[in-house]
């Protein structure tokens, strides 16, 4: 929009992936660590249509190198979220699997593999 | 008028446009109550409510003048939503000891949302500065999105309730819902593919093209079209499907776990999810009346481009336009268009029996998905060969391409999945064991009636 | 810097990202994982809002069909799901990481900040037009010059589903 500095939306963004990489480090429940992952990749995408609407150099000349730079954030953006959502299922399946066999899903537990 | 409306701020233009789709669908819901329960008795050949407000004058009081003595004025049960209404402030609202409070009041709150935003793409009339809420670019993956927040209202009811029945309804309900939604967005992708664009109004004007791209005079409706009349059916289940509505009711019937997610709402809570349910089947049923039956037309002739090709009687093919829709009746018919897509609603709710769930999951996955994504394909091979060759040659390929997948599932079916021989050996029966299945049922043998 | 003009859309802005921010701190600091799956289901819905002020209107619908209305569902069924078996499985004890943790946080967000958003407190577009995020664009971007990757993305998606069925499936003993 008009008006509205950049670094508005990117202030918003690290707030997020910020508030993200502390949730990932605190919480000990690892849906509610999954979804702080899920913020960060949000922070991320808004990152990326953010320069993508405000750009910050000019564009090439060459036409077709000029859309791909325009559209580039945006492709991102739509691969960031199908990949998210496919890393949800399999993990949400993971942690499933994993609560059917221990009936405890506390992360600072699954240790097994320290040596 | 026009550019008094348009000179004022856009905010203030949004809120009347806002106000002008409210205001009739609020006043839709108490008519939409009679009229389920009224239809609905008649078809299951009983009398519904037809008692409110009645009145009965005295034969003998002399304060009643001597015209009125013994007459009755009949009402014919339209108070009875009033006194429904009535009934639910009056009746005690509780709340069970151990519910998550918060939730508990925002579930039909964050159900009654999506219901109502769902139309603000949708346009009713030939006016484009009132009629869709917003002329989104991208208006029927909006109608789609929405109707996946709809997912959102049932899972906290049943959640927030801390009852482990009203748990599994919500679970099994938001199942439902999303797996609908798929073949909802495959149908819609069809006709979107089809248009051109994803705007709803494109999408209604695209309709008032030649039918099937050859034939003069009469409209392109797209339930007449084949790709159309496929994405159709697939769209009239999965909305059934999505209102969790007859046949597709289970969550929320009253023998199957206790009425599911609201069991444990009681008055003015349920109203606000029954509220939610028939406006969300409003707004479906303009959605169809948008996407497959031309909109606010109600005939598919066109009219307009009669005008302009014969320009003597002009004059009468621009009165039939007129009277078609393209003034102020336009609405008049689209509230037409909606009044009977609600009554076959109530038709299939009072003739279908429900579906288990497990049949309601397999229809949605197994059949309506493929069909719907069948189309898709089907559609996008009619696009090329119309833009590449010519619409006659379009419409060919499509035909055949569909006998052909037709074909080739049915070869593939009765290789892989080969129909055992009786309907015995395909019911399940108590004492399923898998030795017990593989057996085909011997024949019983007729036995002489004794006189 | 010079004064920012406080425009109508500024204090939209500024309403929908203080909201999310909101919702992201509500993520962390609910204790309750369903508190926090609601919290991110707002985050999300106001992200999708910035999304169309940013003319990024094809993303902001799949952002909410995709994220707010498919993964978060997905999120809210596992959470309830396993809460049916032991609700003491879900919350939180110790105490001296969240100071540790919310001191590396803000150590982040200052370093990062302090180089990024100062040379940047720019207003807006050079971008390219108003219809950059509708679909017209989207579609003939992604299924040019972005072909390749919408088809590995596609084949990953079917190995999601097909590795989640795998998981999920109980042991036919």
């Amino acid at each position: 929009m008009n008006g509205v500095p950049l670094a508005g939306y990117l202030g918003l963004a690290l707030f997020m992936f910020s508030t993200g990489v502390v949730g990932v480090l605190v919480r000990r429940n690892p849906i509610v660590i999954f979804m702080c992952i899920e913020l960060m990749l949000n922070a991320v995408n808004l990152t990326f249509v953010a320069f993508a609407r405000y750009r910050v150099q000019a564009l090439p000349d060459d036409p077709v190198l000029a859309q791909s730079q325009t559209m580039a954030g945006q492709m991102m953006v739509v691969f960031v979220m199908a990949v998210a959502a496919a890393e949800v299922a399999v993990g949400l399946g993971i942690i499933m699997a994993i609560y059917r066999l221990r009936h405890n899903i506390d992360i600072d537990d699954m240790n097994i593999l320290k040596g | 008028m026009a550019d008094w409306f348009q000179g004022l701020h856009p905010l203030i233009q949004a809120s009347v446009r806002v106000v002008l789709f409210f205001v009739p669908m609020f006043m839709m819901i108490p008519v939409m109550i009679w009229y389920e329960r009224r239809l609905l008795s008649w078809m299951q050949d009983r009398i519904g409510p037809n008692r409110v407000g009645n009145i009965t004058f005295s034969k003998t009081s002399k304060l009643v003048p001597q015209i009125l003595r013994g007459r009755k004025i009949k009402l014919f049960g339209l108070l009875q939503p009033m006194a429904d209404g009535a009934k639910s402030f009056f009746k005690e609202d509780f709340m069970p000891a151990k519910v998550d409070k918060f939730l508990f009041i925002l579930a039909p709150a964050v159900f009654l949302f999506p219901a109502f935003a769902l139309g603000a793409t949708l346009p009713w009339g030939p006016y484009t500065l009132l009629t869709p809420i917003s002329d989104a670019n991208i208006g029927v993956l909006y109608v789609l999105a929405i109707s996946s927040l709809g997912v959102y209202g049932v899972v906290l009811a049943g959640y927030s309730s801390e009852n482990k029945y009203s748990l599994l309804g919500g679970l099994r309900a938001s199942a439902q819902l999303i797996s609908y939604e798929l073949a909802m967005g495959m149908a819609i992708a069809a006709i979107a593919m089809a248009t051109g664009s994803l705007r709803l109004t494109d999408i209604v004007s695209a309709q008032e093209g030649r039918l099937w791209g050859i034939v003069p005079g009469l409209a392109n409706w797209n339930v007449l079209t084949p790709y159309g009349f496929i994405a159709f059916i697939v769209f009239l289940i999965c909305m059934v499907a999505e209102t969790n509505r007859a046949p597709f009711d289970l969550p929320e019937c009253e023998n199957e776990l206790i009425a599911g997610y609201n069991t444990e709402y009681s008055t003015k809570k349920w109203v606000l999810f029954m509220m939610g349910e028939y406006v969300n089947m409003i707004v479906y049923s303009m959605l169809l009346a948008t996407i497959f039956f031309g909109g606010w037309h109600l005939l598919p002739f066109q009219f307009d481009q009669l005008a302009r090709e014969h320009p003597q009687i002009s004059t009468f093919y621009e009165l039939l336009a007129k009277l078609n829709g393209s003034s102020i009746l336009g609405p008049v018919w689209f509230v037409a268009k909606v009044a009977v897509m609600l009554t076959c609603y109530i038709w299939i709710r009072a003739t279908l029996p429900r579906l288990r769930y497990d049949q309601l999951m397999a229809l949605g996955w197994k059949t309506l998905l493929p069909v719907a994504t069948v189309n898709v394909i089907l559609v996008a091979l009619w696009i090329v060969a119309t833009k590449v060759y010519s619409p006659v040659l379009g419409w060919a390929a499509f035909l055949c391409f569909g006998v052909l997948i037709v074909m080739i599932y049915r070869a593939l079916k009765s290789v892989i999945a080969p129909k055992t021989s009786s309907l015995a050996s395909r019911t399940l029966r108590l004492d399923m064991s898998p030795a017990n299945v593989s057996k085909p049922e011997p024949e019983p043998e007729l036995v002489e009636v004794a006189n | 810097m010079d004064a920012l003009k406080i425009t109508p859309e500024l204090l939209l802005f500024g309403a929908a990202a203080g909201l999310a921010a909101i919702a992201a701190v509500g993520v962390v600091a609910f204790n309750n994982a369903i508190r926090s799956a609601l919290c991110l289901v707002v985050n999300f819905f106001v992200l999708a809002f910035l999304y169309f002020t940013l003319n990024a209107e094809m993303l902001g619908v799949t952002q909410i069909v995709v994220y707010t209305g498919a993964i978060m569902v997905l999120f809210l069924f596992v959470i309830m799901l396993l809460n049916l078996g032991s609700p003491e499985a879900l919350e939180e004890k110790r105490d001296w990481k969240r100071p540790a943790g919310l001191a590396i946080g803000a150590l982040f967000f200052a370093t990062i900040g302090s180089q990024i958003l100062m040379p940047l407190m720019k207003i807006t577009t050079v971008s390219s037009r108003d219809d950059f995020g509708g679909p017209q664009a989207i579609g003939r971007t992604l299924f040019s010059q972005y072909a390749f990757p919408f088809e590995a993305v596609s084949v990953l998606l079917l190995i999601g589903i097909v590795g989640s069925i795998l998981l999920a499936k109980r042991r036919m003993s």
